[in-house]
């Protein structure tokens, strides 16, 4: 093995440490595409977890009671949190956190389409946990046995302190489910406005998803998007059931030969028109995400002043 | 975008009395005071850690992976600095 690795050339050693599973680092050789492709993930992931602290800010002021408000709060710093490790991960392979907020602000890079939907009921906070962020659980497990290894110690960080954030949810709607007629309307009337758009968080169909077969020999994803879309869709009815609510889509059936759910085709021209900036709160997120940037530049000049002045001082000291 | 990105630290958290420090992850910071706080924060909310170090990420300094082959080969024919190459009579106890 080892006098064979040495005539391999860099790409055929690199592919051969990866079908070996063991993990790359920072500083190993490693191909540019596979260095781009990283990086545009993580960064996404983490643009993700930054902008996905909107929707939920939103209620925070509004939450029904002090104990929400509370677990409404620890799961927005939470996310913040993610954003952050995810931020660290990306910069290991040679983008700086400026660059990164700056493709963000721009609209250069991508973050997921989920957040580009509003937030307009308390049961939307439900569901943003139970489905939104159970969707994310899919997708996120897998990660923390991706290739990179500060990817997946990353994702193990986000994956522990993930499930918080969808049992929370799904107490929120079960409380709700229990409560009186209304308070079970808002809590259908909320699912049937994030079912779909929860569907589309994995992403384009195989056939139309052309970077996945690169990526998966990469092991960097796991699964495929249909994979990890059915697997959702099997998890997700028994516990709507539970609920005592309807999945918005007629032709969700079990089928026994498969032993699976059937379902409905995901509305892709709404899924790219939201991609491409057409969603309803697209315009709206990055607006308040460079806000807050633009509004904490004097805070971070303050601080970086601070910083230097202590700095002179100690060296004069000694 | 301005130049002034706050400079890169290497968080080590220990997580109960007893256990070494360990390797967590990074942060950005602008000064030492800073970057605890910040690891406080990011690293231990949920009591994750009872000691934190934080040391700016310039100063470390690391061994080459591409000649890890080379540097960590030495180690790896001596195969008498281990216990188990000595075969030990089963009558002999406590050794």
């Amino acid at each position: 093995m080892e006098t064979l690795a040495q005539d391999l050339t860099p790409e055929a050693q690199f592919q051969a440490r990866i079908d070996a599973d063991i993990r790359i680092e920072p500083k190993d050789w490693m191909p540019e595409a596979y260095r781009k492709t990283l990086i545009r993930q993580i960064s996404q992931h983490a643009h993700s977890e930054l902008v996905g602290m909107l929707p939920e800010g939103n209620w925070i002021t509004r939450a029904p009671s002090l104990k929400r408000k509370s677990i409404l709060l620890a799961k927005v710093q939470d996310e913040a949190g993610h954003g952050l490790y995810l931020y660290s991960a990306a910069e290991t392979l040679g983008t700086s956190r400026d660059q990164m907020l700056a493709d963000l602000h721009s609209g250069k890079a991508k973050y997921s389409s989920i957040f580009n939907y509003p937030t307009l009921s308390w049961a939307d906070m439900g569901c943003v946990g139970w489905l939104v962020d159970g969707a994310a659980i899919l997708n996120q497990v897998p990660l923390c046995r991706t290739s990179y290894g500060p990817y997946a110690r990353a994702m193990v960080r986000v994956c522990k302190e993930e499930s918080f954030h969808q049992r929370q949810g799904f107490e929120v709607m079960q409380t709700l489910c229990e409560g009186s007629v209304a308070q079970k309307e808002m809590a259908q009337e909320s699912l049937n406005r994030w079912w779909w758009p929860t569907l589309m968080m994995f992403g384009p169909a195989d056939d139309a998803s052309p970077n996945t077969e690169q990526s998966m020999k990469w092991r960097i994803k796991r699964f495929t998007n249909d994979e990890l879309r059915q697997k959702f869709v099997d998890m997700m009815v028994p516990q709507a059931d539970f609920l005592g609510l309807t999945v918005p889509d007629e032709k969700v059936k079990w089928n026994e030969a498969r032993q699976a759910y059937d379902f409905g085709e995901v509305n892709w021209e709404e899924f790219w028109a939201v991609v491409k900036g057409n969603g309803m709160c697209n315009h709206e997120r990055l607006q308040a995400r460079v806000q807050a940037h633009e509004e904490g530049a004097w805070v971070r000049e303050a601080a970086s002043a601070h910083a230097a002045k202590h700095a002179a001082r100690e060296a004069v000291a000694a | 975008m301005n130049n002034s990105e706050w400079p890169l630290w290497e968080v080590f958290i220990r997580s109960k009395q007893g256990l070494d420090h360990k390797h967590v992850g990074s942060l950005h910071a602008a000064d030492a005071a800073m970057a605890v706080q910040n690891a406080r924060d990011v690293y231990t909310r949920r009591l994750e850690g009872v000691s934190i170090w934080v040391v700016e990420s310039k100063h470390i300094h690391a061994s080459n992976p591409d000649e890890a082959a080379e540097f960590f080969d030495p180690a790896a024919d001596k195969v008498y600095r281990h216990p188990t190459f000595y075969d030990v009579p089963d009558s002999i106890k406590h050794m």
